[in-house]
């Protein structure tokens, strides 16, 4: 219960400030399509610089947490959904919008959000400093395992081919390698002199997430965007809140499916939205109302997504693995800030994490009473032209780039990063395992370097990092996470056949 | 088409997996090399998977790039590239990112160039961003931006 007493920090003056900000500005990133949860939180990374790493945290936390409820907004009003995870928010969600029940779909769909968001904070308070307690009796040969597992593991679920995923996390990896040689300080890989000092994760997270989206904004051309917002009548709040308890079943599915995917790597919102949605159609008793506008499938869906964000921190936290590519970009936020997650993180700085923690169960309050009352105008920004977005994505990358160490090579690896991924997506390449490859590089390394100048004193290396219960586990994790999804593209191929 | 593309695209990832794996056997001192040699040889063994597959036919995945898409970005991208690689350093940041965010509203706007209208709303998204982008990061966050014959 040590997380009750770091509550203080949260309630400061600057803390609920970043708070309040977080979650509204999350909220309209969120609403606005092709503004993913993943790139806001890029793009807001740098602006965290100056502050303390509490309340750096805070902010990204916030926005976390907000981006994933605001694309409810635009999924409901406009049928686009913000971001992927709000996929299954349409569905139903548009339909009763249609029906003239806009701002009912939007309070129940913040509702949710709030009771599946919290569920799973206090999954992510309850369950991680056990698996960190756990992760303790870790060494060199087990922490090089969790890094390979953190790539590989989304590396075969993220992309669309089991091979192009995995060889976006070797991508990744190698990119990591560029730069001075921590043990003997050898320059590896420097091609150019923007190069000297490595690739700095930050700009390399922006261009890998937000260049991508501004070309793609590009590529659609002088197109009119005609999007039609439906109005939103006023409906009483009360009578939402007992519409959600009384669909106690959506609630259930939704929040325990959205924990369970959030708790393995890699799996993310849009599969714990779209699996909730479908087994709360399944199992209730109105089955043919899904899909005409039933309060069950917006419920399910949201209460998915919001459930999934707090325990896709838990492997991040203790493991260094992050849930989600989200959790994978604020991996790289803790990382700039000197903190290191893994299993002795809440032993060495209990002052920042139960803060960052405790400011996302008050963000998920937050972010229900401002979601639903801004909801509206979060809608008339999401339909800011794309060709003013991709303007503005462009701007804040190269000044969000160059500021984390006021140098125009960052700026260079960001637009060189981003291009070169934009045309990679477009045959099948994920950005996803290529930024845990580039994030866990380091840390793998370290590893293994480490790991095989001990084995070198004791019985080798393949008896090092081979054997021991621990060892034999996680390689077998390893070979399963890829013999799945190898197996899954397979079945989906022959089936599509 | 789409075949060739794919052929390119991982003919692309190939070659820098097999410079990769060239220079992480034959640089010295080895033992700086010995990650980067694990690393490379997967990564080149499922770069030639990918290229081989590729160049059978197989590779489906992704759809590709139309000329269509092409013709659209081409604008955005060659103002973007200008903008980062020269114009930042030549006009300064601030300039820079001015002309070339006014330069991409006026090359993607859909509205028609005779209206003046129009032209009145960009000049004045272009201000407000740029007023934004001043305020917080010269006047908030203290970030020095390159100069160059103007801010």
């Amino acid at each position: 219960m040590d997380f009750i007493f770091y509550f203080g920090e949260v309630f400061t003056l600057t803390s609920m400030l970043l708070l309040i900000g977080g979650t509204i500005g999350g909220l309209i990133m969120g609403a606005t399509p092709g503004l993913s949860p993943t790139m806001t939180v890029a793009l807001l990374i740098p602006f965290t610089f100056n502050m303390t790493p509490v309340h750096g945290l805070i902010l990204l936390g916030a926005a976390y947490t907000s981006t994933v409820a605001g694309g409810a907004v635009s999924a409901i009003l406009l049928k686009i959904p913000g971001a992927p995870a709000n996929i299954a928010t349409t569905l139903d969600g548009n339909a009763m919008a249609r029906k003239g029940e806009g701002a009912k779909a939007l309070q129940l769909s913040f509702i949710a959000s709030l009771i599946g968001g919290i569920f799973g904070v206090f999954l992510l308070i309850f369950l991680t400093p056990i698996l960190a307690k756990m992760a303790n009796s870790f060494g060199y040969s087990h922490t090089f395992w969790l890094a390979i597992i953190g790539v590989t593991v989304i590396g075969s679920l993220e992309a669309g081919s089991v091979v192009k995923g995995l060889l976006s996390g070797c991508i990744g990896m190698w990119l990591a390698t560029i730069g001075f040689d921590d043990i003997q300080g050898v320059k590896r890989f420097v091609f150019h002199p923007a190069l000297g000092g490595g690739v700095n994760i930050i700009p390399a997270l922006i261009g890998l997430f937000a260049i991508p989206q501004v070309i793609s904004m590009f590529a659609k051309g002088r197109s009119q965007n005609n999007v039609e917002q439906i109005k939103v009548k006023k409906h009483p709040i009360s009578k939402a809140f007992r519409e959600v308890f009384s669909r106690k079943r959506a609630v259930l599915i939704g929040t325990s499916i959205g924990s369970l995917i959030g708790l393995i790597p890699g799996v993310g919102g849009q599969i714990a939205g779209l699996l909730a949605y479908d087994q709360a159609k399944k199992l209730s008793p109105e089955k043919q109302k899904f899909g005409t506008g039933h309060s069950e499938g917006v419920i399910a869906a949201e209460s998915a997504n919001n459930a999934m964000v707090g325990p896709s921190l838990v492997p991040l936290l203790t493991l260094s693995i992050p849930g989600s590519p989200t959790a994978a970009v604020l991996l790289g936020g803790l990382i700039i800030h000197g903190i290191f997650p893994g299993p002795t993180l809440f032993q060495q700085y209990p002052e920042v994490i139960w803060p960052f923690i405790n400011s996302m169960l008050i963000g998920q309050i937050l972010m229900c009473i401002f979601g639903i009352y801004i909801a509206s105008l979060a809608a008339r920004v999401a339909q800011v032209p794309q060709f003013v977005m991709a303007a503005i994505v462009l701007g804040l990358a190269a000044f969000g780039s160059f500021a984390v160490q006021q140098s125009m090579g960052d700026v260079y690896v960001m637009v060189v990063l981003g291009t070169m991924m934009y045309f990679l997506e477009r045959f099948g390449f994920s950005a996803a395992p290529l930024v845990l490859g580039l994030i866990l590089g380091p840390i793998a390394e370290s590893n293994f370097v480490t790991g095989s100048l001990i084995s070198t004193a004791q019985n080798g290396p393949f008896v090092y990092f081979f054997t021991g219960g621990l060892n034999i586990l996680l390689v077998s994790i390893v070979i399963l996470s890829v013999g799945f999804s190898i197996w899954s593209e397979f079945n989906s191929k022959r089936q599509s056949q | 088409m789409n075949i060739f593309q794919h052929r390119l695209a991982s003919g692309f990832v190939a070659s820098i997996a097999i410079i990769v794996c060239y220079i992480s056997f034959t640089r010295q001192p080895s033992d700086a090399y010995l990650f980067p040699r694990v690393i490379s040889v997967f990564f080149l063994t499922l770069a030639l998977w990918t290229f081989v597959k590729a160049l059978m036919g197989l590779s489906k995945v992704g759809n590709g790039l139309s000329a269509y898409m092409f013709k659209n970005m081409l604008p955005g991208v060659l103002i973007s590239s200008v903008y980062l690689f020269f114009a930042a350093k030549f006009f300064g940041f601030y300039s820079a990112t001015t002309i070339a965010f006014f330069l991409l509203l006026t090359a993607y706007d859909p509205a028609s160039y005779s209206n003046i209208n129009s032209w009145v709303k960009r000049i004045i998204i272009t201000a407000c961003f740029i007023a934004i982008m001043y305020t917080l990061f010269a006047k908030i966050l203290v970030v020095y931006t390159p100069r160059g014959m103007f801010i």
